[in-house]
């Protein structure tokens, strides 16, 4: 829906289907690494994205774990101080709460308090976000409070890409990297070129170019905000979308370009509004291109209340494109 | 029984607050003794009875505001008109009119900063890097009514637009119409009073001799440049007579900038604004005002001249009235008149000598200043004369 | 130049100062500023068109003498005879 034309020198393929062949060229390209996750290796993972890898690696490189995230999370710090690769997937943001302190308590810290003596690079996977009508404890979007954690690397990829080679860059980072997949982007499709191997991990990418107003998202927004420049487009504005891809560190340099060329900007982000991701985009933006600015930082969140389970209520609580094209539009036209 | 009611102290009264009771029930009192004081925006007023009689009730207690014409006390074999006994049970069922009028909010002379207009960041520095002054946009189309880039580039060009030769012939009876709804409206609406004031132009028609001695034709200034340069000073020590009066409250202006009434041949009168009248220098004042004339009577004014003036002077020169008292253009609070310079016998040192004298008036608005800040401001205009190598 | 150049030149430089003006309306002895409506601001303007003109700088204490059609004439000439 959102990736690059097709071509012959293409392949057309689901964004969970990325997410696999990425884990299994880190099995195939490294004998240290491994996956640890509740229901990745019988079941082949909540979400089908590990199907079909036991079978292929065995038990001792896709190893199914008890019910518990501090545990499993603790394992791969400890396999990770000693040398190994693991790829630690928590089922959803919402369970890795459990696992807070192995992350920033142990993960993150470790590698300051033992002066650098000991690195972690423990990769986390973790799908996050609502829109499967799972209710309040299974919906969340959490990545800006990762975000706001120094010491980890946070990558939000939204293409089928990004999907496919963001997990290289992680596991050749020495730091603790956290991974989230947006559960509604699992089904997506979209090409990938024959040729590409590798991608960065550092920098946000302008997914539409525009001159009217900026849209500046991440994860599963970001399919949100293509379709709502599409209308835009059709109402005669033209929108310039922007996908973050890391949370942390934020390509700051490229928001502010972007907003210097725009004026004007939206923030789309899938947490809740206060204290969020979209609060940092919006104050850096405020500090640095303040008088590239022809209109008040608009942001579309979700409305601050726990996720509802009914699909009405909780499409109302949730971003939507039509949302942003009334915010967008009105930074363009006010009434 | 008679009614003692809060009586009117003024013909704008509408209310006023009981603040003390010097008579208690069971007093006597007599036509002409001051029975309570009452608050009003005038101040603490002592008032007088004029009836007399026994007083038996007193109704409106301390400290109640209350409107004109509220029945305050009862006044026992009090020689007014008795009431028909059907009335008094109505009366003694009077309660007293609880706090009717809410204290009204004092009204702010300066307005809150919300009256600022809202500019972007990035119009704001368009606006400095085109040494355009932003404003003077009369409605932005931003959000929030804020004054966007795109205004200010639609600003800009207009005022280059302005700048080209301007078609033939101004049309006169619409600037007539236009001029007398405008006059119509001031003395209809706003309270004007006025001042005058006789000024010694000894000093500076020396001054200006001295100085036009040795320049050139072109660079030579007219009194009247002393007289604006005067007017626009002067303001710095009454701010209260620079700004704009609108829905109600009193905005002073930030700046000064000055309506100079120019006379159009054939009839019509303009008076656009000269930007920051106070701090240009003499030569640059000479130099606005003979480029404003010019453009006046080629009508290639900008609608910014014509929209941003704080005050406005005229002046009649050397060929007009020996006074001049205008009409307040509005928004503005007030305006300064300065009539011809004339040669009359004046007191100098205790002797009678020929002095050359200017009468300078102010019209101003009453809702914003009183003749205490009029007459100050004429003095500041007076004293500022009389030093012209200041100006 | 002769006087009825000079005549010639100040009726042509007030007309640009006073568009409407008709200038067989003047004569010698008329207040040039009462027939044509001139202020002092216009007045000035004049002095400014005649130095530009003629490179003549009048004085301001000579301004009098300007004020009627004639006198300007014979201002003239004398500044320019020179």
């Amino acid at each position: 829906m959102n990736a690059p034309q097709a071509t012959a020198a293409s392949s057309r393929l689901t964004y969970r289907e990325a997410c696999k062949q990425a884990l299994r060229e880190a099995l195939l390209s490294d004998p240290r690494v491994f996956l640890m996750g509740e229901d990745i290796g019988r079941y082949g993972g909540c979400y089908a994205v590990t199907k079909g890898l036991l079978e292929e690696f065995g038990e001792e490189r896709i190893r199914d774990t008890p019910l518990s995230e501090s545990a499993f999370v603790g394992a791969g710090v400890g396999a990770a101080m000693a040398g190994m690769r693991p790829i630690v997937e928590i089922m959803t943001v919402n369970f890795s709460l459990l696992a807070l302190d192995q992350i920033l308590n142990n993960a993150v810290t470790i590698p300051h308090m033992s002066g650098g003596q000991f690195a972690i690079p423990l990769v986390i996977r973790m799908a996050t976000g609502g829109g499967r009508r799972v209710a309040a404890q299974h919906s969340r979007s959490l990545e800006g409070w990762y975000a706001h954690i120094p010491g980890l690397r946070v990558l939000t990829p939204a293409t089928v890409e990004d999907a496919r080679f963001m997990l290289k860059g992680a596991l050749a980072d020495p730091n603790p990297v956290i991974i989230f997949e947006h559960v509604m982007l699992y089904n997506m499709e979209g090409d990938l070129p024959s040729d590409m191997k590798e991608i960065d991990i550092a920098r946000a990418k302008v997914r539409r170019a525009g001159r009217d107003v900026s849209l500046i998202t991440y994860g599963g927004s970001l399919f949100k905000a293509l379709q709502a420049a599409d209308a835009l487009a059709a109402d005669g504005i033209d929108a310039e979308v922007v996908d973050l891809r890391v949370l942390r560190p934020l390509d700051t340099k490229a928001i502010l370009e972007s907003v210097a060329r725009t004026r004007r900007c939206v923030i789309i982000d899938e947490g809740w509004r206060s204290g969020s991701i979209s609060a940092e985009v919006g104050m850096r933006i405020a500090e640095e291109a303040f008088f590239e600015l022809d209109a008040p930082l608009r942001r579309v969140c979700s409305r601050e209340a726990p996720i509802p389970y009914a699909a009405h209520l909780e499409d109302a609580c949730l971003p939507q494109a039509a949302t942003i094209v009334t915010v967008a539009r009105e930074l363009v036209r006010p009434s | 029984m008679s009614d003692f009611k809060m009586p009117a102290l003024g013909a704008d009264m509408e209310a006023g607050t009981l603040v003390e009771w010097l008579v208690r029930p069971g007093d006597r009192v007599k036509s002409g003794d001051v029975v309570a004081v009452v608050e009003t925006q005038k101040g603490a007023i002592e008032v007088e009875i004029f009836q007399q009689g026994v007083v038996s009730n007193i109704l409106v207690p301390v400290g109640q505001r209350v409107p004109v014409g509220t029945v305050l006390a009862q006044i026992d074999g009090a020689r007014g008109a008795a009431l028909p006994p059907s009335i008094e049970p109505a009366i003694a069922a009077l309660k007293p009119a609880p706090q009717v009028l809410a204290e009204a909010p004092p009204r702010p002379i300066v307005a809150a900063p919300s009256s600022r207009p809202k500019i972007t960041p990035a119009a704001r520095r368009r606006a400095t890097a085109l040494s355009l002054d932003p404003t003077v946009i009369m409605k932005g189309t931003g959000v929030e009514g804020s004054i966007r880039l795109a205004d200010v580039e639609i600003y800009a060009s207009g005022a280059k637009l302005a700048q080209r030769p301007a078609k033939k012939g101004l049309d006169l009876s619409q600037m007539r119409q236009a001029i007398a709804a405008a006059m119509s409206r001031s003395k209809r609406e706003i309270p004007h009073y006025y001042l005058t004031e006789m000024v010694d132009l000894h000093a500076a028609s020396t001054w200006i001799e001295r100085y036009n001695a040795e320049k050139s034709p072109v660079e030579r200034i007219l009194p009247a440049v002393l007289f604006l340069k005067a007017a626009a000073l002067a303001l710095r020590e009454q701010p209260q007579l620079n700004g704009a009066y609108e829905n109600g409250a009193f905005t002073p202006a930030s700046d000064v900038h000055v309506g100079w009434a120019i006379a159009l041949r054939g009839g019509g009168l303009i008076a656009p604004a000269i930007r920051d009248t106070d701090r240009k220098s003499l030569a640059e004042l000479m130099a606005a005002m003979r480029d404003l004339v010019e453009r006046a009577r080629r009508g290639n004014l900008r609608s910014s001249e014509l929209t941003s003036p704080t005050i406005t002077v005229t002046s009649v020169g050397d060929r007009g009235a020996e006074s001049v008292t205008g009409i307040i253009y509005p928004p503005q609070v007030a305006i300064v008149g300065f009539g011809r310079a004339v040669a009359r016998p004046w007191v100098v040192d205790g002797r009678i000598e020929s002095c050359p004298l200017v009468t300078v008036s102010l019209a101003a608005d009453h809702r914003v200043t009183d003749g205490h800040i009029g007459g100050l401001y004429l003095a500041a205009i007076a004293r500022l004369l009389q030093e012209p190598e200041n100006l | 130049m002769t006087d009825a150049e000079i005549r010639a030149l100040i009726l042509e430089l007030i007309c640009e100062i006073a568009p409407e003006a008709d200038p067989a309306s003047a004569r010698d002895p008329d207040d040039l500023r009462e027939v044509f409506d001139l202020d002092s601001m216009d007045f000035a303007n004049l002095i400014v068109a005649i130095h530009d003109r003629t490179k003549v700088a009048i004085p301001e204490a000579d301004y009098n003498k300007l004020f009627t059609l004639g006198g300007a004439t014979a201002y003239l000439r004398d500044a320019l005879g020179q």
